[in-house]
């Protein structure tokens, strides 16, 4: 075959069942105090420092990290029942989730020790949030056109440029992000770049708020000016930030973010038919289930890839491609199959308003985090059509 | 791929690529490849994988067997090997000693029920029995007034139609008319029409994607040959994401089909665990199958359209295996009744339980 595709049906080992029951008895008890209503679904801008601290408190940040700083050394199967369970329950994992997922394996691998010692543990314990700088106003899809300057200077660097789209900008306390140290070569046009930790709320960078279709203020403008950076928060090889971009990206890609992010219209759905579906409902809810499950299994497939030391890059990639794509779908199809619902069962407000959420959220699912355009590329990368 | 786990898949993975080749078969107009491959299969034991020593078969594992039906999938082989695997697994859930000789099972729908009557004999239809026409025996699930009972019936005591399905391989209605069956006994307590159904629906999901493993290949292969407008057409940006698109499919109905697989492997018994992987696997890889050949034809152009060209082998087997042990629409409504059933608040804890 050309394409040795894999993807092993893995068995949560029987601690993730344990974990999972603490879990759910945790979101239960912030739910029963007030922390968050769970079909309140517009939580993107609640931000909830205390929630984020009682999360670290249980050990559930940077679960897999080494416990020097501050993790757990836990499985990357382990981290996963506790991700899905937190986004199925509509949790306002805001202030810690990009650390979590990306932004500490990241300084694990290139941030000098004392940077470790000094951050890690404050993600572990909840406490700090991380935004990712990557996209420009002139380069979205195609990282390697930053044009956003680090210029040296004595003991550090100097920024002048502007990031956009970036989630939690306004509250992060730190930033990754991309910046061009060098121009392009012409062999190379994605030399040039160096990977950078930037402190948040200091002088000479400036968070604008822009608006969102949903209503929302979630994303932001970032302008530099002369912002200084100290020469100990480069991370990795100068000028060489794209041989570090890509081991990441499957982590990235795979998980239950990628599938569940509309769900709860399809739990609401559920609820609206009620125990005896006409055999339209049947049908429709029974076809999302199946291709929820499937999803599901094909996730944590990759999970359990990784887990084992394994890089199923374009794997991942097919997660994230057909994850997002279902997930834009889903409050379309329920809105279908919502069509006959009795106009009086009891949750009909809930599912009207969770659909409009639903619908106005579904653009943005195939755009973020590597647009459906740039996965299939690294399909068809993968199947060596290029 | 001859991704192979096991010497049992190793074994047929071979035999295919000796004695199925596509091309082979779909030159050959006379049906003349059919007996070395059935023969060959037959010596290696693979028919009765599923068969227990001391009932007559090879006594392979349920994995073993599962591995099989995957690479029968990539083959599209078409002589009743899945079918009388299975036909084997079910006369060993009655301890029913399997003969020699290709079998088939009936009924393999949801809305056909055979009868066992008072005296001893069967009565009922069942429509679209695959291989029927080329099977020996039957292995028969029937309802009687005591439950089910399994028995093992002779081809030539039921009247037999002709019939074919999309991929042009036998699909038959039988007729049992106060058959009597050459042995029978009862099902092992829990075993129902279901069960044996839900075990069709993983072998065939585990053929639909098998066939999709292989459609995306010679996709690949053909979109790095042909030429037009003066490059490869999988230089195209157009054609690069059609094969991502049934790549994702592929990978959908691999997913869905192995964990199903694996799910009845590691069961005690037919429960909701098992209902969910092999319901789900039906529906997802049927509809991979509806979107994956679809690409694979448009890649192909109106070259894949011949009956030349080996495509269609694969196409319309992974279309025709969507009918079998009850289609997608029926898997769709039973599983949807089951998760509105339980609740609302039941679906996650369903779908997270494994």
């Amino acid at each position: 075959m050309t394409a040795a595709l894999r993807f092993d049906p893995i068995r949560l080992p029987p601690e993730c069942v344990k974990l999972r029951a603490e879990v759910r008895a945790f979101l239960a008890e912030e739910i029963a105090a007030g922390t968050f209503d769970p079909h309140r679904v517009n939580r993107e801008d609640t931000d909830s420092p205390g929630f984020s601290r009682r999360v670290g408190e249980r050990g559930w940040l940077g679960m897999t990290w080494p416990k020097k700083y501050g993790g757990h050394e836990r499985t990357f199967l382990e981290r996963y029942v506790v991700t899905e369970e937190m986004r199925v329950a509509n949790a306002p994992t805001r202030r810690f989730f990009v650390a979590d997922r990306q932004s500490g394996p990241v300084l694990i691998k290139y941030a000098p020790e004392h940077i470790k010692m000094e951050i890690l543990p404050r993600i572990c314990r909840g406490e700090i949030c991380f935004a990712i700088g990557m996209s420009e106003p002139n380069s979205g899809s195609d990282l390697f056109a930053a044009k956003t300057r680090a210029t040296k200077t004595d003991g550090g660097w100097l920024i002048n440029g502007t990031k956009i789209w970036t989630s939690s900008a306004h509250i992060a306390d730190y930033m990754i992000a991309i910046f061009r140290t060098s121009p392009p070569t012409k062999e190379n046009r994605r030399h040039g770049l160096t990977q950078f930790l930037v402190k948040m709320k200091q002088p000479g960078i400036q968070v604008n708020p822009i608006g969102q279709i949903t209503g929302q203020f979630e994303f932001n403008e970032v302008v530099f000016t002369d912002h200084f950076i100290p020469d100990d928060h480069v991370l990795g090889e100068i000028d060489g930030a794209w041989k570090q971009a890509t081991s990441e990206l499957a982590y990235e890609r795979s998980g239950p973010e990628r599938f569940l992010e509309t769900y709860y219209v399809l739990t609401e759905l559920v609820r609206a038919v009620g125990k005896n579906p006409d055999t339209r409902s049947a049908e429709g809810i029974g076809r999302l289930v199946a291709q929820l499950h499937t999803m599901r299994r094909m996730s944590v497939s990759v999970a359990g890839m990784l887990h084992a030391g394994k890089e199923p890059v374009v794997e991942a990639a097919i997660v994230k491609d057909i994850g997002t794509i279902w997930e834009q779908a889903l409050p379309h199809r329920v809105r279908d199959l919502a069509a006959f619902v009795d106009a009086d069962v009891s949750n009909h407000e809930t599912l009207d308003k969770q659909l409009d959420f639903a619908t106005k959220t579904a653009p943005k699912l195939t755009i973020q985090g590597g647009t459906t355009e740039v996965l299939r590329g690294i399909i068809a990368r993968g199947l060596g059509l290029r | 791929m001859a991704e192979s786990d096991n010497i049992v898949a190793e074994t047929a993975e071979k035999i295919f690529a000796d004695l199925a080749d596509a091309q082979t078969i779909n030159r050959d107009k006379e049906g003349n490849w059919k007996a070395p491959l059935w023969s060959a299969l037959t010596e290696a034991g693979l028919p009765l994988s599923w068969v227990p020593e001391d009932c007559d078969g090879s006594g392979a594992s349920l994995a073993d067997g599962f591995s099989v039906l995957s690479s029968a999938g990539r083959f599209a082989v078409a002589v009743p090997l899945a079918e009388t695997m299975l036909a084997g697994w079910l006369l060993a859930q009655a301890k029913i000693a399997s003969p020699e000789g290709a079998m088939t099972i009936a009924p393999a729908g949801p809305r056909d029920t055979i009868k066992l009557d008072a005296d001893g004999t069967l009565s009922g239809r069942a429509r679209g029995v695959p291989f029927a026409k080329d099977a020996v025996h039957l292995a028969v699930l029937a309802k009687g007034g005591n439950g089910w009972s399994i028995a093992l019936v002779d081809a030539k005591s039921c009247r037999i139609e002709t019939g074919l399905n999309l991929g042009s391989d036998s699909s038959n209605t039988v007729t049992f008319d106060k058959t009597k069956p050459l042995t029978i006994k009862p099902a092992p307590k829990g075993f129902d029409q279901t069960a044996l159904l839900l075990m069709g629906c993983v072998a065939r999901s585990l053929q639909i994607a098998g066939a999709l493993e292989s459609m995306l290949d010679i996709s690949v292969r053909y979109s790095n040959e042909r030429v037009a407008f003066e490059k490869k057409i999988s230089k195209f940006q157009a054609v690069q994401h059609n094969l991502a698109k049934l790549a994702g499919e592929t990978a959908a109905a691999m997913a869905a089909a192995t964990s199903a697989a694996d799910t009845i492997v590691h069961a005690t018994s037919f429960d909701e665990a098992v209902f969910l992987e092999a319901a789900s696997a039906k529906i997802r890889c049927a509809e991979a199958a509806e979107k994956g050949a679809a690409i694979a034809h448009q890649v192909h152009g109106a070259i894949g359209f011949t009956i030349e060209h080996i495509l269609h082998r694969y196409t319309l087997r992974a279309l025709a295996w969507r009918d079998d042990f009850g289609n997608e629409s029926h898997w769709a409504v039973e599983l949807g009744k089951m998760v509105a059933a339980r609740g609302a608040d039941e679906l996650w804890p369903l779908v997270a339980s494994r």
